[in-house]
């Protein structure tokens, strides 16, 4: 089947069966490959890019779902809150193995956008399904509160 | 490569010269060769014309920070800011890339800085003076004239760019013991503000890991395993899978391993792979389930040991019956799976004279090895393209280096023609053993009638790591596998008539080192047993410990500091409100001191960890922000596994299926980390590890002030629930 989808502000056709999650599509066929496969069932978070702007699960979301919606990865998020939590991110040095980061800025982009000032308990309700082997989630709250901080600036 | 290799060359290939058809050799020296415009300054360092250095890495970069912290060493003794150095991995070459006290190129054991230290300090202090006296003489001046700082080369009025002279320098013969800095000249080491060299990469998605590979003409392979840990293949129907887009074949191991599922993409492989029955003969596997497993291995440390690692056991028996009070302990700990944030992959490409395996390489060595075991090519022939790894804990090196073994296979059966990437799904990593071992211990201490420790009978079991191992020479000595009783018989308490008894397990489960090894069950054991003897004596945990610590040897005095900071820095004496509680834990790994405190809250009998308060020596603190970052690390892996996690079995079959049956630490569990470093000059030591031992001890000190004593992990399946 040949679907075509607009991703990063670019359409593109792709010929996979129905039923091939994104994830896969973004990864193998396009092969942008900051979006990262760690779970496949949507418990981990490191697949997370924005459908319409919303952080979602591309292992979890089917190519024939999302033709005619807007889809952004890591290499293509660009906007004030991104370039915020970027920096931040650089700030604290939050990144260790750097594997679920990619899906925990596209998570934290998407708080920041509904949220610019977000509790401690807002940030982890949030992040909470972003998993992290490397256990850097101190510093990913730090980051996000580092971030919403620019913002206000 | 030219030659394919049939799987009936394959089949015959344990001759090697048979099917030695994949064949000969660039040398190492052609990969790091000096190409246009770069300089070589020692293997370690290449300069360009640009004056663009590039700091050569020889560990892998699996987050604990290891490529920053070499990078540092050159850059202090070069005289520059670290984030102008880039980084690149260093090829397979055991010659010039040794871990120093492995004797082979790989990283583990918490050894990159401390065996890199002097290496990588030499290597930059050698650059300099190339660089200067090749300024010198390009100026035709005295060297003593000549300063390096920031890139630049400056006699006076004299400026030159190291890019400028890094041709004639690199002409240079290399000094062999050039000066370094002394220690109060530091301005990157111990500079806490560098920051990470990989921030950059790991933030815009850009850093390349070995599941982001993609070759022209690469096909993804995954496998079937055996359900049962030690069955074997008897048959397999992959008729369903000829419906699968993508599905190219499925081929049987000829050791009866599993079935490899060939595809064109990842996707099509897994869902290949679902479509393909096969049929097992367990009559040598596991067969047990946990519950039975579980049983087995504290019987096991009821009888008597197989192995005495330490003491007497009859002296020690004495002294527990002169004791005035004797308490009596078992403990029990699951396997446990590393469950890297990047599942294990890995890919091999046909190369001109062999070929080269992309991979988050943590033992080039090993990889090496296991692919000229089954090409049979010699193993300089393996190119070992080294990527970033999605964290490993220990699991991206295993004594049989199973997941190379398994690409290797899966290269050649394919006929070694094209690029094959192995894929391991979630699923697979849970189910794939190489775990930490399941453990049990017993341990009886006897106090005398000052409550001071009088005896300490110890007895553990675990299946071997070391075993078999290529490094079974260094770590099993009369039977006993150190990493089975690290932690205990080598404590640093004064533990008057202490009797280690070992039992080795022999189950199927493989087993391998996981974050700390032994030490990942041994430390919550000694400081929950030392918790519990100053309890019994009546006495503050720390003074307790302390009173333990009175040999003035350096070790116990590092130990005894970290412990007071720790107490200091955690407001110990603070009277905490009644829903609160504390614990303490220290424990020395890989020659590294850090104690612990863990305060906990607890609500309508929840508890919620609300800070850990640390104190490291760790030795010279090379990268201050990177220690910090691993004793969080450490602090998180240590306490997220021991609340909730384990491998169990049922009739042989792993339980466990993915993140939400292994679920991993989460934002909300832990709600600060603080990490205070003791200053030091003494060498650097390991900090990868350290931090996940004395954790979880805290943490069960902490619940035990509220009135449980938990000593069977996983503690939410032992009585704790947690927030
Ligand atoms: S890979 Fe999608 S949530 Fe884990
Ligand atoms: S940084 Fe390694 S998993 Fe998050």
């Amino acid at each position: 089947m040949v679907t075509s989808l607009m991703i990063n502000g670019h359409r593109q056709e792709i010929d996979v069966p129905d039923g091939t999650p994104l994830l896969w599509v973004i990864r193998d066929e396009l092969k942008l490959t900051g979006t990262k496969f760690g779970c496949g069932v949507a418990s981990c978070g490191a697949c997370t890019v924005h459908i319409d702007g919303q952080p979602t699960r591309s292992c979890q979301t089917y190519i024939e779902d999302v033709s005619d919606a807007e889809i952004t990865t890591i290499e293509g998020v660009e906007s004030e809150v991104a370039g915020a939590v970027h920096q931040a991110w650089n700030e604290l040095s939050v990144v260790q193995c750097g594997y679920c980061q990619s899906g925990q800025i596209m998570s934290a982009i998407g708080l920041l956008t509904e949220n610019r000032t977000p509790s401690v308990e807002e940030i982890e309700n949030y992040m909470w399904g972003n998993a992290c082997r490397c256990a850097t989630y101190q510093r990913i709250r730090a980051a996000i509160q580092r971030a919403s901080e620019i913002l206000e600036a | 490569m030219t030659n394919h290799l049939s799987r009936r060359s394959f089949l015959k290939s344990a001759s090697a010269a048979a099917a030695a058809s994949l064949i000969i050799g660039f040398g190492p020296d052609k990969v790091l060769a000096a190409s246009d415009g770069i300089s070589e300054f020692t293997p370690f360092i290449r300069i360009s014309s640009d004056g663009v250095v590039t700091a050569i890495i020889k560990h892998f970069e699996c987050g604990q920070g290891a490529a920053t912290g070499l990078a540092t060493l050159i850059a202090e003794e070069m005289n520059m800011p670290l984030d102008q150095i880039e980084i690149e991995f260093a090829p397979a070459d055991g010659t010039r890339y040794a871990n120093l006290l492995f004797g082979s190129q790989g990283t583990g054991g918490s050894t990159s800085l401390a065996n890199s230290f002097m290496q990588y300090r030499t290597a930059g202090a050698a650059a300099r003076e190339m660089l200067i006296t090749a300024a010198a003489e390009q100026w035709g001046i005295s060297h003593e004239t000549v300063s390096l700082d920031n890139g630049q080369l400056i006699s006076g009025s004299n400026v030159l760019s190291i890019g400028d002279v890094a041709g004639n320098a690199a002409q240079l013969n290399v000094p062999a013991e050039p000066t370094l800095k002394d220690p109060s000249e530091f301005t990157v080491i111990g500079n806490p503000n560098t920051g990470r060299l990989d921030n950059a990469a790991k933030t815009t998605g850009t850093a390349q890991y070995a599941m982001d590979i993609h070759l022209d003409g690469q096909i993804a392979a995954v496998l079937l395993r055996s359900p049962r840990f030690g069955g074997t293949l008897v048959s397999m129907d992959d008729s369903a899978a000829s419906e699968i887009p993508g599905f190219i074949r499925a081929t049987e191991i000829p050791t009866g391993a599993g079935v490899v599922v060939y595809a064109q993409t990842t996707w099509a492989a897994f869902q290949a792979r679902m479509a393909i029955s096969a049929e097992w003969d367990f009559s040598n596997a596991e067969n047990r389930s946990s519950d039975q497993i579980k049983s087995d291995l504290l019987a096991a440390v009821n009888s008597e040991p197989e192995h005495h690692a330490k003491g007497d056991r009859t002296a020690t028996e004495e002294a527990l019956n002169n004791a005035t009070q004797i308490i009596e302990q078992e403990f029990f700990f699951p396997n446990l799976a590393h469950a890297p944030m990047e599942p294990l992959t890995c890919t091999i490409a046909p190369a001109e004279n062999g070929v080269v395996l992309y991979d988050g390489c943590q033992s080039p060595a090993g990889g090496q090895a296991a692919l000229s075991a089954v090409l049979q090519i010699p193993a300089e022939n393996v190119e070992v393209n080294t990527l970033y790894a999605g964290g490993s804990f220990g699991r991206r090196s295993t004594a049989t280096a199973d997941y190379h073994v398994e690409a290797a296979l899966a290269f050649a059966l394919n006929g070694g023609h094209q690029p094959v990437k192995l894929v391991w799904s979630r699923e697979d990593d849970l189910a794939g053993g190489y775990y930490r071992p399941a453990v049990a211990h017993k341990v009886r201490v006897g106090l005398d009638e000052n409550g001071k420790i009088s005896a300490w009978d110890h007895r553990t079991t675990s299946k071997s790591i070391f075993k078999g191992s290529p490094f079974e020479a260094f770590l099993v000595h009369n039977g006993v596998d150190h990493s089975s009783v690290e932690g205990i018989t080598d404590t640093l308490y004064d533990l008057p008539g202490q009797f280690v008894g070992l039992t080795d397990d022999k189950t199927p489960i493989t087993v391998s080192w996981w974050r700390s090894v032994g030490h990942s069950h041994t430390a919550f054991v000694m400081e929950c047993m030392m918790d519990m003897a100053a309890s019994a004596a009546e006495q503050d945990p720390i003074d307790y410990r302390l009173a333990h610590l009175t040999q003035g040897t350096s070790d116990q005095a590092r130990l005894a500091e970290v412990l007071r900071i720790a107490a200091e820095k955690s407001d110990w004496g603070r009277n905490l409100q009644n829903d609160r509680a504390r614990g303490i834990a220290v424990h020395k790994s890989f020659g590294t001191y850090v104690a612990e405190v863990v305060e906990i809250s607890q609500d309508d009998s929840y508890v919620q960890i609300e800070k850990v308060t640390c104190a490291v020596d760790c030795g010279v603190p090379v990268n201050p922000d990177v220690i910090k970052a691993q004793i969080e690390s450490g602090v998180g892996y240590g306490i997220g596994h021991a609340m909730r996690n384990e491998i169990t079995l049922t009739d042989g079959e792993v339980d466990q299926f993915n993140f939400p049956d292994y679920e991993p630490l989460r934002i909300n569990d832990i709600r600060a980390i603080e990490t205070h470093i003791v200053p030091s000059t003494e060498p650097p030591s390991g900090i990868g590890e350290p931090g996940t031992p004395p954790a979880s001890a805290a943490l069960a000190n902490a619940i035990a002030v509220l009135g449980m004593r938990v000593t069977h992990h996983p503690m939410n399946k032992n009585g704790v629930d947690f927030a």
